[in-house]
């Protein structure tokens, strides 16, 4: 079944094109990695996703973006972005507790009921596996933990709130390999009950968790196809160049 | 002889620098010398909590609670007007005006700081004071209230622009972060930014405040100068800062009203400083 689906996109920014008439589609409960050197857009593609881009008071587009066959436009964009959650390259936790860091958000959409908070925290604690090395310290400032925790801490933030679709932004960039692990195995474990739109600087983390990968290159969608063909036989020379690490 | 001139004007600059500390701490003994010997005739205790304030009286009665519940009326006036105002204002300019109003408005606040005091109170006097009397059916519109009204006024632009400040240097990741876990405008405001800025804001609105106690002309104009303890916002009082003001010009020098007035100026002194260091820990605080 298909979550989303992009027909045409083209995007400015004042009167640079971030985006060229992307064609593409985010089927459910799979991991699409978008690989791509920077500024090739693919973090413009995913904040259309949530409609971030239009906190950027320069931005333009054209194109439709369908989400269960519905042009995100035309919905309300709180209600949308509940839906469609988004983990940041850095870990942001905010000012508070690491309890609080996860309730805020449930209470901001109008849960009152202190048990059923205590219980959405403690489940989407355990969903991205941070609840056995936080479940006595939950009182605790969220700037104690480590930056793999934190990060791990934002994907139950973003949970908690129950989303459809998560996108992530580069969300091992600032991570080491044991803690990048553990956001992948979370990750691995999440499609299957979300959708998850993954962007990555790291080619070798879109091969060991996409199920498919799509390539940008300066703003054009040069390639999407399931990961193992992208990256044992690509169709474009230029996808070859990038997996292989001859640019980018 | 480039040795000697780096020598030179190195300690030209150190003499520059001492010196600014050694006119404070001049300034700071004096102020001790002349007001501590006040307490010599006079009950250090009775100074602060004594009733009435009559000083060419015979005896003397030097009482100044009615000058520091003046003082702190007037100020915690001003201070619930111009706090929800001025912070409201910092968040409109940070998070909701287009570019060119923001423009406008910063510019508009930085000349209302501008404005000297004694033309506010000026103002104050012929517009302010009129409308109290009209409005409450007073025998006189010199009151606490109008003191208060015209010190927000004048409190209003030190908080707006450091709390605006401290709003804008919240991480621009904190915004994002909630709008992407689907928080509308106001909500992102209320629950992220202003927590992230707290302590910003509250050093914004010590430092209002700092202005407002230590101000002396405009409310020496619109408060009545009455120094009798008050018992509701819409009677005349009178200030510590206008007291000095006041009486200092007729005071005999040496006399113990003279020293009296000096020992005002220690307690003015120690209530300035005190909000100055905690406006001092919260902005340290931020950082």
């Amino acid at each position: 079944m298909v979550k989303f689906e992009v027909h045409d996109l083209n995007v400015w920014f004042e009167k640079a094109q971030a985006l060229k008439n992307v064609n593409i589609e985010v089927r459910q409960n799979e991991i699409l990695s978008i690989i791509g050197p920077s500024n090739s857009g693919k973090t413009t593609f995913i904040r259309m996703l949530n409609r971030l881009n239009e906190l950027n008071p320069h931005f333009r587009m054209s194109g439709i973006v369908e989400l269960d066959r519905l042009n995100i436009r035309n919905t309300d964009v709180e209600a949308l972005r509940k839906r469609v959650g988004m983990v940041f390259a850095l870990p942001l936790p905010l000012p508070l507790s690491i309890y609080e860091n996860i309730a805020y958000g449930i209470r901001m959409h109008g849960l009152k009921n202190k048990a059923k908070i205590g219980q959405i925290v403690e489940r989407s604690l355990k969903q991205s596996y941070l609840w056995d090395e936080v479940k006595d310290r939950l009182d605790e400032s969220a700037f104690k933990l480590s930056g793999g925790q934190q990060q791990r801490l934002c994907i139950s933030r973003t949970l908690a709130v129950a989303p459809e679709v998560i996108l992530f932004d580069e969300p091992c960039s600032g991570l080491d390999p044991i803690s990048t692990a553990k956001v992948e195995e979370a990750m691995l474990e999440l499609k299957k009950e979300y959708t998850i739109v993954l962007v990555t600087n790291n080619v070798k983390q879109a091969a060991r968790v996409g199920d498919r990968t799509a390539f940008f290159l300066s703003g054009e969608l040069i390639e999407i196809d399931t990961t193992d063909r992208i990256f044992t036989v690509p169709k474009d020379q230029r996808t070859d160049g990038y997996i292989r690490g001859r640019f980018g | 002889m480039r040795k000697l001139k780096e020598f030179i004007i190195e300690k030209l600059i150190l003499v520059c620098g001492l010196a600014a500390i050694f006119f404070v701490v001049l300034i700071f003994l004096f102020l001790l010398k002349e007001g501590l010997a006040l307490f010599k005739s006079v009950n250090p205790f009775a100074f602060i909590f004594g009733k009435s304030w009559y000083p060419i009286s015979e005896p003397a009665q030097l009482g100044i609670m009615p000058l520091i519940l003046g003082s702190l009326l007037v100020t915690l006036g001003a201070a619930i007007i111009s706090i929800p105002i001025g912070v409201a204002c910092a968040v409109y300019i940070s998070e909701v005006a287009p570019s060119k109003t923001k423009e406008i408005l910063k510019s508009g606040i930085e000349l209302l700081a501008a404005i000297p005091s004694v033309v506010l109170g000026f103002i104050g006097m012929v517009t302010l004071v009129p409308w109290v009397k009209s409005v409450f059916h007073l025998p006189t519109g010199l009151t606490a209230l109008s003191g208060s009204i015209m010190l927000a006024f004048m409190a209003m632009p030190t908080i707006v622009s450091v709390a605006e400040d401290a709003l804008y240097s919240v991480p621009k990741n904190y915004k994002e972060g909630a709008f992407a876990l689907g928080a509308t405008h106001w909500q992102t405001i209320y629950r992220v930014m202003l927590p992230a800025a707290s302590s910003g804001i509250v050093a914004a609105v010590m430092l209002g405040i700092g202005r407002v106690i230590g101000e002396t002309m405009a409310v020496m104009m619109i408060t009545g100068n009455s120094a009798i303890i008050p018992h509701s916002i819409l009677q005349p009082v009178r200030t510590l800062t206008a007291t000095i003001a006041a009486e200092m010009g007729e005071a005999v020098v040496g006399s113990e009203h003279y020293f009296a007035l000096f020992a005002i100026g220690i307690v003015l002194f120690v209530i300035s400083f005190i909000i100055n260091v905690t406006a001092d820990l919260f902005l340290h605080k931020r950082q």
